[in-house]
């Protein structure tokens, strides 16, 4: 029946992650509901099925044009290498305080989020947007020329 | 190689999104998903399904500190494995049929009970 259970709790959670919306909100809180899991043996499960979910849904929003491929190198190395870095210092810090710093981040970033998610014009949803191969950090060469002359 | 202000900007805000990935070994997308909406102005569908891209990497050396580090129950890590890949399938499937605006919205209260969950308990 645990076990059974904790497959659901996965179920769930990887809804929300093969929606690139996390899952792990979801999973952990999920799975301890009834049962007690051993909270680091939770953990390592939450981000170890993380794994092959975002990699066989990556392949899915791939096939349906949703990945945006342009540029996502430069962003593949920043938070890639921030974050070696990062679990390598992390060894030595109270995670407490970065916990509750992060959240206090996130409750700001989530009032801006939901303002913006329930406006006539939300966000994600400007069709004037431009899209990343226009601008910015994924633009072609020749359009970002173009912009300079302007 | 030339970066404007804007690509600077999306760099430093990624190398954040980093850290706290690498700190807290998960979250980072919470932050990866609003740069891409905000900054690079893309389609919500397309920032969650391009953050999920950009984070793997990071997500796996994640992965690797606590398989081999943390502490492990095999075979809840199998059955979650399994429930997480089906679940990750059909969110993936969901992410295409939903509407931009709904998926905004439900990454905001998500993102919102994340807030509180880390913030309070």
């Amino acid at each position: 029946m645990k076990y059974l259970w904790y497959a659901f709790s996965g179920v769930c959670a990887g809804i929300f992650g093969g929606m690139g919306m996390g899952g792990g909100t979801v999973l952990i809180p999920l799975a301890s509901l009834f049962f007690t899991p051993d909270p680091l043996a939770l953990r390592t499960a939450n981000l170890v099925s993380f794994v092959p979910m975002a990699v066989t849904a990556v392949c899915i929003h791939a096939k349906n044009g949703l990945i945006e491929k342009k540029g996502i190198g430069k962003l593949v190395f920043a938070v890639t290498g921030a974050s070696f870095f990062a679990a390598i210092f992390s060894i030595g810090i109270d995670g407490t305080v970065v916990r509750r710093g992060f959240g206090v981040f996130l409750l700001l970033l989530s009032a801006f989020q939901l303002y913006g998610a329930f406006k006539k014009e939300g966000i994600g949803t400007n069709k004037r947007e431009q899209t990343l191969s226009g601008k910015g950090i994924f633009a072609k060469n020749s359009v970002k020329k173009e912009l300079r002359k302007k | 190689m030339e970066l404007d202000k804007k690509e600077l900007l999306l760099l430093l805000a990624a190398a954040v999104a980093g850290v706290v990935n690498g700190l807290l070994g998960g979250g980072g997308g919470m932050i990866v998903v609003p740069l891409l909406n905000f900054v690079s102005k893309l389609e919500s569908k397309k920032a969650h399904a391009t953050a999920l891209a950009v984070i793997l990497p990071a997500s796996i050396i994640s992965a690797c500190v606590f398989l081999f580090g943390g502490k492990n129950d095999f075979l809840m890590l199998a059955v979650m494995t399994a429930g997480v890949v089906a679940g990750g399938i059909i969110g993936s499937i969901l992410l295409k049929k939903l509407k931009n605006e709904w998926i905004a919205r439900i990454f905001a209260f998500l993102m919102l009970a994340a807030g509180v969950k880390l913030t309070f308990f």
